[in-house]
Parts: C-alpha cells; structure tokens; sequence
C-alpha cells in the first residue's frame, strides 16, 4: 500500500464517526496498538522536546526502508504517534520525503500539529522526514 | 453564595463568551493566563485609532496633544488606583517581564560580588531568568525561598537567609501555577529591616484585589495589563523615585533623554527615562479603561464572588475520585491546580478543549514548583469574574466524562 493509499483508508475510518467522543475513544484505542518502546531507547537523543507531554522517535534502517519506534506520556498523543505511524512505518526514505499531513487535517486533528500545542507532534513529523532525509543519502 | 453580584449582566459586557468552541459555548477557566476583554476596553482601542491617533509627547498639534492627555491621564489612573504617591512613579512597559528586566538591568550595575539576592520557589520563569542573567554580570549570588509541603513558602527559612548582605528580595505576589496568596507584607518588613529592597511581581494578584502600594511600603511592584481586562503587551513598573533615579535605563532610545551629543546623553526625568520610543499608546490608554471598569464593578465584589467560585469548584472536584489538588491553603485566588492519577495533563486539556472548556495544562513556566510537587505538569482551571457556578458544574460533569475516556 502507498502512503497516500495508508492515508485514504485512514480517512475513510474516521468518516464513521458522528461526534468527537467516538474518533477520541478510536485514538485512545489505537494507543494501545503501538508497538512497545523499551525504556533505553527512551533516551534524551531520542526526545522530541515538546513542553508539555514528551515524545521519544527512534529510527533505525532495515532493509532498505525505516523502521519507527515512538511513545509519549499523553495517551492522546501516543494514539496520533499510532496514526502517524501507521501511514509512516516501514517506508523506504524517498516515500517520506514525498509525502505530506494533509490527511490530518482531514480527519479533523490539525489541532494537535498546531504549534500552541507544544505537544511534539509537529516536530514529530519534521524529525520522521529529517530521518527520512538522513536515510535518504547514506 | 453572592446573590448580589449580577454575573449575566457582566458577560454581556465579554463578546467573545458568544463565541462557541467545537459547537459549545466557551467555558475561559484560563483567567489567570490572560483575563477577557470587556467591550469598553475594545471600544477604547478602536476609539484611539478612530479619533486621536498620533505620537505622544513630540507634537505641536492637537491630535498629538489629545493622544498624551489620555496617556497620561492612564498614568494617572494607575497611580489612583494602586495608591501610589506620585505619578513619575509609574512606569508604563510592555508587561511584567519587561518590568522585571528594567530592575534586574539597574540593579546590575549596582550590585557586586558580595552581595546576595533572594527569590521565592513559586516563581514565574520571567522572574527567574532575568535575576540569573543579573548574577552573571554582577557576580552577587542567589539564594532561594524553599517551599513547604503544601507549596507555602517556608518563612523559617527566609529569615534564615535573610542577611545585611541580602540586597533585594524578589517574588510574586500571588503564584501563577498555584494561586497561593503569599505573605508579603511580613516579607517587607523583614527585607527593610536588613536593608534589603523587594520587588514584587504582581501580574496574578492586581486582578483579585485592591492593593495599596504606599501601604504595603514596597520598593517595587509590577502587573500586566492583559490579566486585568486590559490589553496584551502593556503593564507597568512602580519603583520608588529614589530608587528610579538611581538605575540606568535598560533601553536606549527617543523619548528617554534630554540632550544628545555624541559624547554624551543626558536622560530624561523620570518617568522617561524608562519609556524609550514609541509606546503602545492606545494599549495603555485601554489600560486606563480597563482600571475604571474593574472599579465600576468594584474589587472588593470580584473578590468575594471569586472566593464563592473557588470553594464551590473545591468542593465539586473534590469528589472526583483520584483528583489531587496542588497548593492547597486559605490564603488563596480563585485556581485550582490539579491532576487527576494516572491521567497525563495534556490528554485531560486536550479533552476539555472538546467539550468547549479552556484551562491550561503543563509546566506553567514554573518548572521548580512541578519539581517540587513531583510532578511534570499539572491541569489549572482559573476563574473569574465572568464564570457561573453553572460553568463549575458543566467542568465537574466534562471531567468525570474525560475521566472515564482515559482510564
Ligand atoms: C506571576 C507571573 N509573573 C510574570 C508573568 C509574565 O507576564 P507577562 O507575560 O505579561 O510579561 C506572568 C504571566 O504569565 C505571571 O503569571
């Protein structure tokens, strides 16, 4: 599946709900998908600094593509992390570098990129492409 | 509960508690981050833009001579209203951090080595960061006012660090992430006896009571405007003439001297010689307004419906199961800062802000007090004025709903 495809299924799934406390209770379940962070990994190199809840990303490359590994403190946080990653894990760099967060938008959660926020999240993002990049050229 | 305190008729004063927030209508329990604006305070904006708007203090023509009446009469509003004697007295800045820096800049050229100042624990970064920058280059050292279990400041220990060495003493007035009322009239009178100056950063207590600096005999006091109705980016430093005429000017500029050459600039008198450039006029004129309306209403009326909200928001929270309540006391204002266990603050905010609910969560740029506590973070709701006890139950009822969400 594409990036853009991984978006579009995403989108579709939040077309089902009718009011906010359904889509919240799906991201707080989808918290509880991410794939286990061991707590070494949750180092300060790893830490996306955001004031408010941190955020810890952690790439490494495998086979050609990369492979993400992320957490957060805020269980609503740690559901978007599980969005993201879902559209974002195992891609090979250039994927990442051509895609963007609009879907985000679409499915009605670009308030958690705001930069008021300050939950990581948009930094989250800049760190995945700038693996991405990083990946891209060795 | 106040009966006599007509809460309807004062929101209608507030347009923006129209407004809807993902389809409900706006609950501000962020109050003591920046206060709502009254229409008259706007209308005074846009009245100055409309009708009188020119440069203050520099013009021979009339609309120039309106702008500075009304800039000075703001002055003379602010001096009125904290009590101060004279009103060079009054320093008009961009806000309390602004005001901050002005006497931890003049004080770093007076300063030296063997000198100590003290600050509280329950502050506010913008009083932390500039004294820091002031040790650095004056060389004095910090000492700082250790907190008691509940968050109250341990006034043993100050006495303890209190010394003839100790120069200036500084610290808010009522805390921004606790809302704790500290004691400082004692603080004064303990610092003067040593010799010691104190300043006190009033930005989260001029908004719920009347403070009367000749009184409380302080050498320095400091509020922004945006958290007393007021606009953002305006406040005011009081200081004491003598103690103003002894300081250097953080800023450079038009406005603040009185001869220039270029070997040499004589300042200003005072007030300015700190008010260099252009200020926000129309900010501090709306300032003023926002002063008169405050009194309109009357302070002493705010701060007894502020303290009914507060204990009936206590009471409310209080029965939700796991809610643990930070600096707790009954010297307080009307917030209540809180976590509720096992739940992150981000994730209870982030819920709130659904159901139309505005507090703030994290650090409060007060990380000492969270380490303190133990905690990284911390959800604050604070009230006001313009609340209903109708709003306190649809926050109780929203957070029982979050509560479950979560856990
Ligand atoms: C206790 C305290 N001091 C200082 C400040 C800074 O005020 P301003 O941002 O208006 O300079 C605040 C505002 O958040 C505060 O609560």
């Amino acid at each position: 599946m594409t990036i853009e495809n991984a978006q579009k299924d995403i989108i579709d799934n939040f077309l089902f709900f009718d009011d906010w406390t359904q889509k919240y209770e799906y991201i707080i379940e989808l918290s509880k998908d991410l794939e286990f962070m061991s707590d070494n990994l949750k180092s300060e190199d790893n830490l996306i600094k955001g004031c408010q809840s941190k955020v810890w990303l952690h790439a490494e490359m495998i086979n050609g593509k990369i492979n993400f590994l992320a957490d957060s403190e805020a269980i609503i946080t740690k559901g978007i992390i599980s969005i993201l990653l879902n559209v974002f894990n195992n891609r090979k760099p250039q994927e990442i570098l051509d895609s963007d967060m609009g879907f985000i938008e679409k499915i009605g959660l670009k308030e958690h990129l705001s930069p008021n926020r300050a939950n990581g999240l948009s930094s989250m993002y800049k760190q995945i492409k700038f693996y991405a990049l990083a990946f891209s050229k060795s | 509960m106040n009966l006599s305190f007509n809460v309807e008729k004062i929101r209608q004063d507030f347009p923006i508690l129209s407004k809807k927030i993902n389809n409900k209508p706006l609950i501000y329990f962020d109050n003591a981050a920046t206060s709502q604006t009254p229409i008259c305070v706007i209308d005074c904006i846009k009245d100055y833009y409309e009708k009188y708007n020119s440069n203050i203090h520099r013009g021979v023509h009339s609309l120039s001579d309106e702008a500075t009446s009304a800039y000075e009469d703001a002055r003379n509003k602010v001096k009125d209203h904290f009590n101060i004697k004279y009103s060079e007295e009054v320093i008009f800045t961009s806000g309390t951090t602004h005001s901050i820096n002005i006497v931890s800049n003049g004080f770093s050229k007076i300063l030296t080595k063997d000198d100590e100042i003290i600050v509280s624990g329950l502050e506010h970064h913008s009083n932390i960061v500039p004294w820091q920058m002031m040790i650095e280059s004056s060389g004095a050292k910090l000492k700082v006012i250790p907190l008691m279990e509940n968050g109250e400041l341990d006034m043993d220990e100050f006495a303890n660090i209190l010394s003839l060495k100790t120069k200036v003493v500084f610290l808010n007035h009522v805390s921004n992430a606790l809302g704790l009322i500290n004691p400082i009239e004692k603080i004064i009178n303990m610092s003067h006896e040593k010799g010691a100056y104190v300043l006190i950063d009033g930005a989260q207590s001029a908004a719920h009571f009347k403070i009367d600096l000749q009184k409380l005999n302080v050498d320095f006091f400091t509020a922004s405007a945006h958290k007393l109705c007021g606009p953002t980016g305006v406040g005011f430093l009081y200081g004491k003439k003598e103690l103003l005429h002894r300081m250097e000017p953080l800023m450079g500029g038009g406005e603040m001297i009185s001869d220039v050459t270029f070997s040499k600039t004589t300042y200003a008198d005072l007030p300015h010689k700190f008010e260099a450039g252009t200020p926000n006029i129309s900010g501090v004129i709306a300032f003023g307004r926002a002063l008169d309306y405050l009194n309109e209403i009357g302070l002493e009326k705010i701060e007894n419906y502020e303290n009914d909200l507060l204990d009936y928001a206590n009471s409310k929270l209080k029965q939700i199961e796991g809610l643990k309540i930070y600096g707790e006391s009954k010297n307080k204002t009307s917030v209540i800062s809180f976590n509720i266990e096992g739940i992150h603050s981000y994730d209870i905010g982030a819920l709130l802000d659904k159901f139309g609910i505005a507090v703030r969560t994290g650090q409060h740029c007060a990380q000492p007090i969270m380490d303190h506590f133990g905690v990284d973070g911390t959800v604050r709701a604070s009230f006001s004025f313009i609340n209903t006890f109708q709003e306190i139950d649809d926050l109780f009822e929203a957070l029982k709903k979050v509560k479950s969400m979560l856990s």
